[in-house]
């Protein structure tokens, strides 16, 4: 089966424009009752369309709350990604002593899986006291460590060797654990990429990596970034078997993922897999798009839209029965209203809480001079004593 | 005459520096195409071709190590950090390589690293750092922090044409948010290292640079309007090199110091001020140095939070006042 994911690197030349037709269909929508592939049952097909349909709802609530200015800071979707975030966390061990994934921004879908809350993505997003990082953070850069993810830091690629370090600790405990890293096109050019990459290889790491083909990088295109044709290639050139996959199809991806984190879970070192997927919206908000060829994320959005393709599969081969999708629907809109309500009143943190935990010891930094003097009245000698 | 905007400004001089040489060439992330982040090389790629304008990969030690060879080859790179947050990747290649290479190897490296630093725009810790005090301490480096519009323009030439690597900081508060009409015709290229009396006074003196420049004229205005203390305020422009005669004279003519700085407190450039002044002016104080400067904690993205620790118009005041009246 690993072979069979390594034969789209024989596709036609993964140039985006136009754009990369590239729908290895592992599993063809038009078969009529196939059985469910990758050993998955009906209740999980239905667990992760709820966790797609849930970061698609909870993005669109985001855009919704960014332009009414209630998002603080910039806002970063996954449209048109949700499949492959949410089908390569599903393959992780969850619960007691999980697996571990370091998410990034278009990895909204990754964290849920892992139990991350949309009321802590939106009071994050919010600023609120109440979050999980009580203000001092934005968008989704926050870690639950016994859930088993952690929030990543904007400078690209750093995620790598500490994905590498959590890796090598499961390795020297003796832990059954894996880890599983995220990495944009773009971030891989980054020195902490290749750094932690080959570190990971070299010490034989429990560690995955996505590597997200999405087209883009901010404004700009795999071929201004790379001069290989794939991801996987650079993989292969630290020793990493790697593999390239339809990234919107769902299921090739959890199949994919499923097997590289057995495989790294027995100790076959670090694995890499590939997911070509179309970033459908700007690098954030802000952006128009201005650089995106006339009719692409049209022709994405219409043809090639993993929900859409997820959708199709599970009714085409009824794999799960035909109201359960709706009451998915309902259900997490309900969620995310009801998450919405709940905190959209919120307070933002007091000032002070600011200066708390640089230091484990001293657990407070000091407030500075000018804010400890009251009133105009002079006082010969310093202010601090 | 039409007013000019901070970030247009730099545009302009960018613009003009590379109508007038063509070793001038810039590169950097999503600077082409794209224009920049914040626009800053709009119009560019489409004004000076894809040679002269180079879009690259995500890979900061790349960019400034690359600009430093052009350099050396007798090019003029002007390498854009997306955001000045980022220079941090791009660390060794400025202090080991960059900053040492005419002193250990007579090679001279004429670039510009520029890029929008700051906070007071709900950025987060990572979108929102002022980097000075990092490369402040390597000898080699100089650094211009340009806070009107007439600097931004006229500093972001002088760097270009100087001999010397510097770091140019552009503070993205100030982006669109002040406005001058600039000359036109005879082009205005201050030195670099030489600072500039924003507001004459009496009383007092703030050394400032930056954002704060601006924060510290609004305290000064007020402070004379209030309490009729008369706030002479010094706008640094050049951090390094240090104006250090700019800085002891108004010291001597006011005989209180207050320093200002976006930056944290600690290894802040306000120490390294204090203790040049503490050389070359000490019997001319008539009260402590003291400063006014971000708490020692990184920049908290909740308005709240970053509002509680970066320095305000208000703590300018209230320090000013209390050194006033000491
Ligand atoms: C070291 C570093 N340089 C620059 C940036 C600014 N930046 C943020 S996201 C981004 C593009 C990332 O592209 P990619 O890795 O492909 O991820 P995608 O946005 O496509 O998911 C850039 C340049 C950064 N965060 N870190
Ligand atoms: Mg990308």
């Amino acid at each position: 089966m690993w072979r069979r994911f390594a034969l789209i690197n024989r596709l036609p030349a993964a140039n985006f424009h136009p754009p990369l037709n590239l729908v290895m269909t592992a599993h063809p929508a038009s078969t009529r009752a196939a059985a469910i592939p990758a050993g998955l049952s009906s209740e999980q097909l239905l667990e992760m369309y709820g966790f797609l349909r849930l970061t698609r709802t909870l993005e669109e609530r985001l855009a919704a709350l960014y332009r009414q200015t209630k998002v603080i800071g910039g806002l970063f979707r996954s449209l048109g990604q949700e499949g492959e975030s949410v089908a390569s966390a599903y393959a992780l061990r969850r619960g007691p002593q999980p697996d571990v994934l370091s998410p990034l921004i278009r990895n909204l879908g990754a964290m849920l899986v892992m139990g991350a809350k949309p009321i802590e993505i939106l009071r994050q997003y919010m600023a609120k006291e109440t979050g999980p990082t009580r203000g001092r953070e934005m968008n989704v850069h926050f870690n639950d460590l016994t859930l088993g993810y952690l929030g990543q830091i904007s400078h690209l690629g750093d995620m790598v060797p500490v994905m590498a370090g959590i890796t090598l600790t499961f390795k020297m405990r003796g832990e059954p654990r894996v880890g599983l890293v995220y990495v944009g096109d773009g971030a891989t050019s980054t020195g902490a990429f290749h750094e932690g990459l080959n570190f990971a290889a070299v010490q034989r790491c429990p560690l995955v990596m996505i590597g997200e083909y999405n087209g883009y990088a901010y404004s700009t295109p795999p071929a201004r970034q790379f001069a290989v044709r794939d991801l996987a290639e650079k993989a292969r050139g630290y020793g990493i078997p790697a593999v390239t996959v339809d990234g919107n199809d769902v299921l090739a991806v959890y199949e994919a993922t499923k097997l590289a984190v057995d495989r790294a879970r027995v100790g076959k070192g670090v694995q890499f897999i590939e997911v070509k997927t179309y970033r459908r919206t700007g690098h954030a908000e802000h952006d128009d798009q201005s650089y995106v060829p006339p009719g692409e994320m049209e022709h994405w959005a219409a043809s090639n839209d993993p929900v859409d393709r997820f959708v199709r599969a599970l009714r085409d081969n009824d794999w799960v029965p035909a109201r359960a999708l709706d009451e998915v629907d309902t259900r997490v809109r309900d969620e995310v209203d009801r998450a919405t309500d709940a905190c959209l009143d919120d307070p933002l943190p007091a000032g002070e809480s600011a200066l708390g935990t640089v230091f484990a010891q001293p657990p407070s930094a000091e407030p500075l001079w000018y804010r400890a003097v009251t009133g105009p009245s002079p006082s010969h000698g310093a202010p601090n004593g | 005459m039409a007013e000019t905007t901070f970030l247009e400004a730099i545009r302009q001089g960018m613009w003009e520096e590379m109508e007038r040489d063509d070793r001038v060439f810039l590169l950097g992330e999503d600077i082409g195409a794209y224009g920049g982040a914040f626009k800053v090389t709009q119009g560019f790629l489409e004004r000076f071709g894809d040679a002269r304008v180079i879009d690259t990969p995500i890979s900061e030690a790349a960019i400034v190590g690359a600009a430093a060879g052009a350099a050396h080859m007798g090019m003029r790179p002007v390498a854009e950090m997306q955001f000045i947050d980022f220079i941090s990747c791009a660390y060794d290649m400025l202090t080991n390589y960059v900053a040492t290479a005419r002193y250990r190897a007579g090679l001279s490296t004429p670039i510009v690293v520029r890029g929008p630093c700051g906070g007071y725009v709900r950025g987060g810790p990572f979108h929102s750092q002022n980097p000075e005090a990092a490369f402040f301490h390597t000898p080699g480096l100089k650094i211009v922090y340009p806070a009107t519009v007439r600097d931004a323009k006229g500093l972001i030439k002088a760097a270009i044409r100087d001999d010397d690597p510097v770091i140019f900081l552009e503070h993205k508060w100030l982006y669109r948010r002040i406005k001058d009409t600039l000359p036109t015709g005879d082009e205005e290229v201050p030195p670099l290292g030489v600072a500039r009396v924003a507001r004459e006074g009496q009383d007092l003196s703030i050394v400032t640079y930056g954002a704060t420049v601006w924060k510290s004229l609004e305290a000064a205005a007020q402070l004379d309007q209030a309490d009729g203390i008369s706030v002479e305020v010094v706008d640094l422009r050049t951090l390094l090199p240090l104006d250090e005669d700019a800085i002891v004279a108004t010291v001597k003519k006011t005989n209180k110091l207050l320093i200002v700085h976006e930056d944290t407190r600690t290894g802040g450039l306000a120490g390294e001020i204090t203790a040049r002044v503490n050389e070359r002016a000490f019997e001319w104080l008539d009260g402590p140095i003291m400063r006014v400067t971000a708490h020692d904690v990184p920049l908290p993205y909740a308005p709240t939070l970053e509002d509680f620790v970066l320095p305000q118009t208000e703590d300018i005041v209230t320090a000013a006042r209390w050194l006033a009246a000491y």
